[in-house]
């Protein structure tokens, strides 16, 4: 739901590193996000459209890498991924004891002008 | 040409959030986000704490909510400084609403700041306020199994508040498996049981609160 103001900061950010690099087109914007970001591609994308309109970023290709959510026990010490049934239970002895190693990342990786 | 950046989308927010916690800190406020479903009791859980703490400490409230002012007014009643925020949609406050707010607070005659966020377990775990605790709420009715269901909330919190214990006879809770997972989950967090309905439990959550008040106090004096 809060993606509007996520989109417009996504925005200023590639609009201030263009304008530093002296381009006059930003052509994509490459931006990376964590599997538990809660961040919705689709509706980024919406709002891009909308918020992009009239400024060097109109029409930029955006492309989102994703990073899976990783999770290491701290009752057994392995590490691991969220399976499909989407809990933060540990594979391998079952503890709901975990520190997140991965995931949460949310930036603009970089972009590409002309 | 591609030119590399790796900037935080949300580093504007963590920005000003640093910010407001700089300004908080030297005035040696202690500012706490309160954070919950709808419903779960954030009100009147900041009441109950007014009520009780407030021959000991200085209280002031932050209210936001999407719509109206009805937990300002509240607040207000009891004649505590607070500052309504509505979001008009936005599902969590951020760092520059709260920015905005704490302007028009009496920061100087305060000692304890609650900072009631949108009712919601997902967005407010996000957006730095610029806190120095996060609380949240877990009421009886709600059922044991939230933490399995929004993790990232009770894993990112100081303290949970397990609010209308009253109602344990009537509803299914494990309160003991609940209080094993989120200690799981969050190995260093403070479990409180309070009835903001009776008042029971409500004396050791405000002694918590009121220590780390005083601690942010001396903090401030040395």
């Amino acid at each position: 739901m809060h993606e509007l103001p996520v989109t417009q900061g996504m925005l200023s950010i590639a609009l201030e590193h263009a304008e530093r690099a002296g381009a006059k087109k930003i052509t994509a914007i490459n931006i990376t996000v964590g599997e538990m970001s809660g961040i919705v591609d689709d509706s980024i994308q919406f709002y891009f459209d909308f918020v992009s309109k009239d400024t060097p970023a109109q029409g930029a290709l955006l492309t989102f890498e994703r990073v899976p959510a990783r999770f290491h026990c701290k009752a057994c010490d392995e590490d691991f991924s969220v399976g499909d049934n989407g809990q933060w239970a540990c594979p391998h002895c079952g503890a709901w004891s975990v520190e997140i190693l991965a995931g949460r990342e949310f930036y603009v990786d970089s972009i590409e002008v002309e | 040409m591609k030119i590399p950046i790796v900037e935080d989308i949300l580093s504007a927010n963590d920005r000003l959030a640093a910010e407001n916690a700089r300004l908080l800190a030297d005035q040696g406020l202690l500012a706490v986000n309160v954070m919950a479903s709808p419903g779960a009791g954030k009100t009147s859980l900041i009441v109950q704490t007014i009520d009780a703490l407030r021959d000991h400490t200085r209280l002031g409230v932050i209210e936001g909510d999407i719509a109206s002012r009805l937990d300002a007014d509240t607040i207000q009643a009891l004649q505590i400084p607070v500052v309504q925020i509505n979001t008009g949609g936005t599902c969590h406050l951020d760092a520059n609403m709260v920015h905005g707010a704490l302007e028009q607070l009496p920061l100087d005659v305060l000692d304890l700041l609650f900072i009631e966020n949108v009712g919601n377990l997902i967005c407010p775990t996000d957006f730095a306020l610029g806190e120095a605790l996060k609380v949240m709420i877990a009421s009886v009715p709600e059922g044991d199994d939230k933490p399995y269901k929004y993790p990232g909330m009770f894993a990112a919190v100081d303290a949970i508040v397990v609010n209308k214990i009253d109602l344990l006879p009537y509803v299914e809770f494990d309160l003991a498996g609940f209080r094993q997972l989120v200690t799981g989950l969050n190995s260093g967090v403070q479990v409180f049981q309070v009835s903001c309905t009776t008042g029971e439990g409500i004396a050791a959550w405000a002694d918590w609160l009121l220590g780390k008040t005083t601690d942010r106090m001396a903090a401030n004096q040395t």
